[in-house]
Parts: C-alpha cells; sequence; structure tokens
C-alpha cells in the first residue's frame, strides 16, 4: 500500500494510488478464489472433438456445448442424486428450525428447575467433533434399520446443539419487559414464542436455516458412511464414485462437479445478504 | 406471576432433549464402551480390554496419519491466521463493488470439499493446466508429480485447504478490526510507523483476541480433514497408502461389509483427546487473560 505518512489505511479516505492497488489486489484474489471454479466450467463446456489435454491451453471452449452434462446424466443418475441431497437438506433445515427454536426458547426465557445444569450439557457438546461419534452413530442408524437410507443420513443432524445454542443467544437478546407485558396480557408460552419471540428472531433463524442447508448439501462422510445402494447416494458421494471409476473423462467429471457447484453457489448469491447480516448479528460467534 | 406449567419446557424441548441424549450423548459414551471391544459391523463382538490402543500404537498408517495432521497443522495455522486478516483488511473499506468481491471470496467456503476437490484434481492432474502452463513457459520439463508423490500430494491438499479457507471468518475478523483503536494508529503514524510496521504493532496486537480464537479452530480443523485428501489422492490415500488422515483411517477401519467398528472408535478416542488440546489451551488463556485485567 502506497498510501501517504500519516495516513490510516483502515479509517482515512483513500488516496488515488492507493485505491488502485487495492482494486488490483481484490482482482488478484478474485482470480485466485474463483479461477480454478471458472476453469472447471470451461472443461464442462468442450466438446468431444476439442483436446482438453493440450499444452496449447484455450481458456474458453472453442466449440462450448451441454453434452457432457447429458454424459453424465448417462453415466450416473445425477438428478436423482440431486433430488436425494436436496431431501436430506430440506429435512434437516425443517427439523433444525424447529427443533431449535423451541428448546432456544426454553433455555433462554423460560425458568425451571435444572436449567444451568442442562445448558451445561448442551454447551459441553460442542468440544465434540462430529467426526469423533460417527462410528456410534452408524453403529445406531444400522441397527435402527435405517443403513442405506436417506431418513438415516438426515437422522443424527435433524436437531444440531449448535442451533439450539444459537437460538438460545438470539432470544436472550428480547427484552424482558415485552415478554412480562404478553404475560399480563394472558398470552400462554406458546402464543408469547410465535408472537413476541420469532419475530424478534428472524435474522438468526435464516442463517441456521442456510448454514443447515450447505452443511447437509456439502456433506461427504456420513453420506459414504450410511448408503451403499447407487441409485441413493447424495451429490457429493455418487461425484465421489464418478471420479476415476464410472468415468474418466474430465470433461464429464466437470460437468458432475459443475451440478453439485452452481446450485448452493447460486442459493448463497440469492440469500448472502441475510447471511452477512445474520452474521454480524454475532450469530457465528455463538 | 406464573409465567407457564411447570411441564411446558419440557414438553418443548423434548425433541432436542431426545436428540442430545440420543445423538450426542449416547454416542460419545459408547464409542468409548466400543473402543475396547471387537465389534464388527455385522457380528457383535466382546470386551477386549486395551487391544485397539495397542493395535493403533502399533499401526503404521496412524503414524503416517499423525505426521500429516501435524504438517497440516505446521503450515495451515500460521497461513490461515494472518492472511485470513490480510483479506479482511482488504475487504473491510467499503468501497464501490466491495460487496461483489467479499461475496465472491466466500465461494470456495460455501463450496464442498469434494467439488474443489475435484476441481483442483482437475487443475493439478498430469496434463491438466498447472503441468501445461509449468511447461509451455519452459519452469519444468518433467511433469510435476501433484497427485502422485507422497509429499506433493499432502502439500497439494494443504494448499487446498488454505485455499478454502480462505473467507472463512473473514466477517468475524472484520468486526475485531473495527474496534481497533483508531488514535493508536494516527499516534502511531504521528511517531512516523510506515503501513507495516503499524500492521505488526498496532493492527496485531488489536485483534489478538480474534487470531487466537481462529488459531484454535483451524488447529482443531486441521486435525478433522477428510474429504480434500479422500478425494485428492483416493480412498486408500495416495499410490503408498500414506497421505491419510486421522478421521480417513475412521473411515476405512468402519467401512466395508464388515467394518471393524471397535478399532475404528478407539480411533475415534484418540482423535477426541488430540481436538481437546488446542481447546484446553484456549480455556487456559481465557481465564489468564480474566485474571490479568
Amino acid at each position: 500500500m502506497t498510501a501517504a505518512r500519516g495516513r490510516s489505511p483502515i479509517f482515512d479516505a483513500p488516496t488515488r494510488h492507493g485505491l488502485v492497488l487495492r482494486y488490483l489486489t481484490l482482482i488478484a484474489v478474485l482470480l485466485i478464489s474463483i479461477g480454478p471454479m471458472l476453469w472447471e466450467l470451461s472443461t464442462s463446456l468442450k466438446s468431444k472433438v476439442e483436446d482438453v489435454f493440450t499444452q496449447n491451453i484455450h481458456l474458453l471452449p472453442q466449440h462450448p456445448t451441454l453434452g457432457n452434462y447429458g454424459e453424465v446424466r448417462r453415466t450416473i443418475p445425477v438428478w436423482h442424486f440431486a433430488v436425494n441431497s436436496l431431501t436430506v437438506a430440506f429435512i434437516n433445515v425443517a427439523g433444525n428450525v424447529i427443533g431449535a427454536t423451541l428448546a432456544g426458547y426454553v433455555l433462554a426465557r423460560l425458568k425451571f428447575k435444572g436449567r444451568k445444569l442442562l445448558l451445561g450439557v448442551f454447551v459441553s457438546t460442542l468440544i465434540l467433533p462430529a467426526e469423533v461419534t460417527i462410528i456410534s452413530k452408524f453403529q445406531m442408524i444400522t441397527n435402527m434399520g435405517l443403513g442405506d437410507s436417506l431418513i438415516g443420513v438426515a437422522l443424527p443432524d435433524l436437531i444440531a446443539m449448535t442451533n439450539v445454542l444459537l437460538m438460545r443467544n438470539a432470544f436472550l437478546a428480547l427484552p424482558r419487559e415485552v415478554e412480562e407485558a404478553a404475560i399480563i396480557d394472558g398470552a400462554n408460552t406458546v402464543q408469547r414464542l410465535r408472537h413476541v419471540g420469532l419475530p424478534a428472531v428472524k435474522g438468526v433463524l435464516s442463517v441456521i436455516s442456510i448454514f443447515t442447508f450447505i452443511g447437509a448439501w456439502d456433506d461427504f462422510l456420513w453420506p459414504l458412511l450410511v448408503l451403499q445402494t447407487p441409485d441413493k447416494l447424495t451429490l457429493t458421494v455418487g461425484l465421489s464414485y464418478l471420479d476415476g471409476q464410472w468415468s474418466h473423462d474430465p470433461r464429464t467429471i466437470a460437468a458432475g462437479t459443475m451440478i453439485a457447484l452452481l446450485p448452493i453457489l447460486a442459493l448463497f448469491l440469492v440469500l448472502q445478504r441475510f447471511f452477512f447480516r445474520g452474521v454480524a448479528e454475532g450469530a457465528i460467534k455463538g | 406471576m406464573r409465567s407457564h406449567r411447570f411441564y411446558t419446557p419440557w414438553l418443548l424441548m423434548l425433541p432436542a432433549l431426545v436428540w442430545l441424549a440420543l445423538f450426542s450423548v449416547w454416542p460419545a459414551i459408547n464409542t468409548v464402551t466400543l473402543s475396547f471391544t471387537n465389534v464388527h459391523q455385522l457380528t457383535g463382538g466382546h470386551f477386549i480390554g486395551f487391544k485397539n490402543y495397542w493395535l493403533l500404537w502399533h499401526d503404521p498408517h496412524m503414524r503416517d496419519a499423525i505426521l500429516n495432521t501435524v504438517i497440516f497443522m505446521v503450515i495451515c495455522v500460521p497461513m490461515l491466521t494472518f492472511l485470513r486478516l490480510l483479506l479482511a483488511l482488504l475487504v473491510q473499506r467499503n468501497i464501490p463493488g466491495i460487496g461483489f468481491f467479499r461475496t465472491a471470496f466466500y465461494f470456495p467456503v460455501i463450496a464442498s470439499a469434494v467439488t474443489v476437490a475435484l476441481i483442483w484434481k482437475w487443475l493439478l492432474d498430469d496434463r491438466g493446466l498447472i503441468n501445461s502452463l509449468a511447461q509451455s513457459m519452459g519452469f519444468v520439463h518433467k511433469t510435476i508429480p501433484f497427485l502422485t508423490d507422497r509429499w506433493l500430494l499432502l502439500l497439494s491438499a494443504v494448499a487446498l485447504t488454505v485455499w478454502k479457507g480462505l473467507g472463512y471468518y473473514m466477517v468475524l475478523y472484520m468486526s475485531a478490526l473495527g474496534s481497533v483503536r483508531r488514535e493508536l494508529h494516527e499516534a502511531a503514524a504521528v511517531d512516523g510507523a510506515g503501513t507495516v510496521r503499524r500492521f505488526w504493532s498496532v493492527t496485531v496486537p488489536g485483534v489478538r483476541g480474534t487470531m487466537i480464537l481462529v488459531s484454535v479452530l483451524i488447529s482443531v480443523n486441521a486435525m478433522r480433514v477428510f474429504g480434500e485428501l479422500y478425494i485428492l489422492g483416493g480412498r486408500t490415500g495416495g499410490v503408498g497408502g500414506q497421505d491419510v488422515s486421522i478421521v480417513m483411517l475412521v473411515q476405512q477401519a468402519a467401512s466395508g461389509s464388515d467394518g471393524r467398528l471397535g478399532y475404528a472408535s478407539a480411533i475415534s478416542v484418540f482423535l477426541f483427546f488430540l481436538t481437546a488440546v488446542p481447546l484446553l489451551f484456549l480455556t487456559r488463556l481465557n481465564k489468564n487473560t480474566l485474571e490479568e485485567s
């Protein structure tokens, strides 16, 4: 940064030089972060007649085609995989929104015996990385007869303890007076939750929904353990089999990768407003 | 003033309590129990004492996995802690178009480890973009074996992890940077400190707390790495099977029609104690800072 002496790069209005340099750096980082994705997109659009291995590099496809996407569909039931991923993601979003809201509200707003202890138990589960308990969960799901099923994939994460605690934090911010007024007006607990609590925590609730959806869509290890039958796989697991086992053509693999990547990026683009705002509200810091 | 009946909290919390018990508390206890048995996926087992831990201690793959984890941590922790801070400094100021950049820098975070690893796998392929570029520019004359060499594969997975994690905590750092005091910057500038100097002596100490938290979380995540290595090197962990992570060993032991759940549990217990170290360090540190102030 070439800002003059005595100027603060954080607080002062930028100099012309500083601004140009800043944009150049931003563009360089942009190339690093989304360049690989664009190269994959370009590969997925290259036709069979175009040599993708050549040292004579073409950044853009010379004869753009969607043929590779058809090729993926012929190789693996990719739309089926996408529907499976969507199913797991929607089940988990619904479960977390309902379960975490109810429990978060109780832990934040209701007084009862054992609340402190219970809260302690919820918090202490946070030190357990999901991978540590995955074998025991795997055994349990299999014993329940839910192995190799989408319900089995969705079930353990239906209510995540992190989300319960995030919702508790959100409900804590609600002023006590508002709730006391509602109690005097004769509102019962469920009515207070619906009409006083919920409107105040919409931001955090949307962050939880987005995170849960992305988490379920991106999850790999757990569905890889649980699922075996080819038509039951989720997208990430299906792609891991496509690569090298069912296809050796980089164009086909690239097209499959794009089918998993583009929807989640599009979703993020649409919802990023809620996302960054919710994170700023302190949802992530928990 | 009674706000609710005595059973209302328990009724509303019932689903979360069931999940807490069934999918958090019980698996934690059961993992420890399983680790002392030779339970397989299809056949039940019995108590075998510390035999799984003895096997684990003598497992050559385990030594590879631990070494790989240490390498992951040694590179990822400093790189990600500082690069993220620099990135936050870069995107902090509200200049035209900055929203677009912030969103795009977040893309690798949003993408799944599987998709980004497949993207990198094609980039690093023997005949992929990086090798083609390096050869056509005359940097090298032989193919660089990113995906087949034991160490290059590991370093590629580390680089992928750093790349994917760059945007993460950008927002956390940005809010921490907002609290760095302006007067300190100005005073340092008046004293003749240049940009680099002010970065090290004002900005870094100002966000010290956030940096410690972030580096603890990075080290825990480095111990949990799975998808990146699994896709880049294949399920067996590279050509020689040496590019494995601890979680990959858990998965390998447990999968198949007769997975060794007992042994996989012993590795899981080991992984838990490993991840507890940085977290304990953090609580210890927090206590000390509280006592100081």
